[in-house]
């Protein structure tokens, strides 16, 4: 059940990928790239477009006790800002204004982007991974 | 700017979409549909039920191709650089785990829950990304 769930919401973020054309590294490059003239500000209305119903699921979110689905709630943000949030943020944002994909896009565009995008993902999974057995907190807590 | 009025409402329709997916997805599973916490945890071997966030990506990946072999039109261009797409691909993917969050998880799932975490990081990679998009991108050529 959770299994079907689940695969429904990648399936309607997928097509909501499409549909919007934020599949396509080219469009996304149009509203970052500000200095063109020709700026594109579609990306501003996707963004839009998905916050109204997120916002409405945390209202709905403030009534119910636990998910339909499984026992708890995701914890609330800790608020704290550190060097690895605005750090990685930096490192994101360079990754993501030189080609135009992030990982949603990716995954959305593996099977019809051809070999870039391919190319592009095995990297984006070595960065994760690399993070996983560099730099993550359980990481850094592990004894010399 | 360009004044597209049909790519703003499908923009806004298919925005809509991705709104609905996070909202199932926290309400139903109570998780958050960040994409690159989705993808991080697939390296995280002690994490209970990894079939859930396969599944997503199972769904992510498949229904844009059977979309568009139903006949939906699309047509995605990316550069075909492959140091570009190797250097870009790795910054994407240790910038947003080290950050905990995308696009996605930052910006559609923690902007809306008034995250201040969330807030400073949009900021951030949009100025960041904004930044080499429009004067780093013409300095390289690509």
């Amino acid at each position: 059940m959770k299994g079907n769930i689940s695969f429904l919401a990648g399936a309607i973020f997928g097509l909501g990928l499409l549909l919007s054309d934020m599949i396509d590294p080219a469009r996304v490059l149009a509203f970052l790239d500000v200095g063109s003239g020709i700026w594109d500000p579609t990306l501003a209305f996707v963004m839009g477009g998905a916050m109204i119903p997120m916002f409405l699921a945390w209202s709905l979110r403030r009534m119910l006790s636990k998910p339909l689905l499984a026992n708890v709630f995701p914890d609330g943000a800790t608020g704290l800002l550190t060097p690895r949030l605005t750090g990685g943020a930096v490192l994101f944002g360079l990754g993501w204004g030189l080609v135009g994909l992030c990982p949603g896009p990716a995954f959305a565009a593996l099977l019809l982007g051809g070999w870039p995008v391919w190319l592009f993902v095995a990297s984006m999974l070595a960065g994760m991974l690399i993070h996983r057995v560099a730099l993550s907190p359980e990481t850094a807590r592990k004894p010399a | 700017m360009i004044f597209d009025y049909p790519a703003w409402t499908a923009g806004a329709i298919g925005g809509g979409l991705i709104g609905l997916a996070s909202a199932v997805y926290l309400l139903a599973l109570g998780r958050i549909a960040g994409i690159s916490g989705i993808a991080g945890a697939l390296f995280d071997v002690r994490r209970p039920e990894i079939s859930v966030e396969l599944s997503f990506l199972a769904g992510l990946i498949l229904i844009p191709v059977i979309a568009v072999s139903a006949g939906f039109q699309t047509d995605i261009q990316i550069t075909e650089n492959p140091v570009l797409l190797v250097v870009a691909g790795l910054l994407v993917g240790l910038g947003t785990r080290l950050g905990s969050g995308c696009t996605s998880g930052h910006g559609v799932c923690g902007l809306t829950r008034f995250s201040k975490r969330s807030f400073v990081s949009v900021v951030v990679f949009m100025a960041v990304a904004a930044l080499v998009a429009s004067l780093i991108r013409p300095l390289l050529g690509v």
